[in-house]
């Protein structure tokens, strides 16, 4: 049940992300967009390897290690999502280095402004 | 048109993702890999947490390409954003003498800065004992870094000291692989030192050691990333 909710959550900030990135003119909104998709993303990821009832796949006082098998989540995707978030953080940082350099070069982040091709 | 080819994009999307979220069931049981990674890493590397345990063994080399993908960002960002660009010339020229920020600001810089480092270096050492890792830790630590040049705009990284460490930390990682590939199973294995005791903080064969040298090597990153981005 509780996945469920973590999953809608995680696709509707996808589709938000999407939607931002594809109507707005403005550089830095549209990076924002892109952040929402990514952690969107990580969300869906980390609801998907949810196991009913189960508890993080840490081994403490609450999870021993003979039970671990059937009470843990899946370990797999929050590892993946450890990574996505990583890359998510690298591409943004880029991003964002372009959206300095393209500013200082129009003076502007409207991309309405970047119409002219180099080619 | 334009509106309409989006609109139609975002409902073929809602579509699919509607679809996607009325046909999921929660799992009732663990996946086969996720049993034997549950199972495996208590067991071979006797390590607590079993997220850390698959991030720094039976995936480390992943985690280690990881690595050089935020080296080259920030060596990206550097060609970007560094001294010799144009913008970077432009922003030098237009550069204010930064304003001081508020009494408020640096007091509680003062004051947190030590705790959000020493809560970094927990996050780090605990990685194979309970949620945390290399990667947090490193971030909890550019955090800090980013507190301090909030606080004292005229406070310059030393962005020489960040790339020696950061060199040292990723060659360490490498060396640690290359044991592994010697003394253990393979590449980056965390057995070429004894499990210890379960639980304790010297424990879980080579994997502390991984987490502090990924630690020190993100927090440089991410620090010289938001250095960068200081201008």
């Amino acid at each position: 049940m509780i996945s469920h909710a973590v999953l809608v959550t995680g696709l509707l900030l996808l589709l938000i992300g999407i939607w931002g990135m594809l109507t707005q003119r403005d550089i830095l909104r549209i990076i924002v967009g892109f952040a929402l998709m990514g952690t969107g993303s990580h969300i869906v990821i980390v609801a998907v390897g949810y196991v009913a009832n189960g508890t993080a796949p840490i081994i403490d006082g609450a999870l021993t290690v003979t039970e671990a098998a059937e009470r843990a989540v899946d370990p797999v995707p929050s590892a993946l999502a450890v990574t996505a978030i990583v890359i998510g953080l690298a591409v943004t940082a880029v991003m964002l280095a372009f959206a300095i350099r393209l500013h200082a070069a129009k003076k502007t982040l409207s991309i309405d402004a970047f119409a002219d091709s180099k080619w | 048109m334009r509106r309409a080819a989006i609109v139609g994009l975002l409902l073929a999307l809602g579509v699919i993702f509607a679809t996607v979220a009325l046909n999921y069931r929660e799992r009732t049981s663990l996946p086969p890999l996720a049993e034997a990674y549950v199972e495996m890493v208590p067991r071979e590397l006797g390590a607590l947490n079993v997220i850390t345990g698959i991030l720094l063994a039976y995936r480390a080399f992943d985690t280690l390409g990881e690595v050089a993908v935020l080296f080259m960002v920030a060596a990206g960002i550097g060609l970007l954003l560094g001294a010799g660009s144009k913008a970077g010339n432009a922003a030098e020229l237009q550069r204010e003498e930064p304003e001081p920020s508020t009494e408020i600001v640096r007091n509680g810089a003062d004051i947190m800065v030590p705790l959000i480092a020493l809560f970094a270096i927990y996050i780090v050492l605990h990685g194979h004992l309970g949620p945390g890792g290399g990667f947090q830790g490193g971030a909890v630590i550019a955090s800090c870094v980013l507190l301090v040049l909030i606080a004292k705009p005229d406070y310059r990284v030393k962005l020489t000291q960040l790339s020696v460490m950061e060199s040292l930390a990723g060659v360490s990682i490498v060396l640690v692989g290359i044991a592994g590939l010697v003394f253990a199973g393979g590449f980056l294995d965390s057995r070429v030192l004894p499990a210890g005791n379960f639980g304790s903080l010297v424990s879980a064969g080579a994997i502390p050691i991984l987490s502090i040298l990924l630690g020190t090597k993100v927090g440089c990153e991410l620090s010289v990333i938001i250095e960068r981005f200081r201008a």
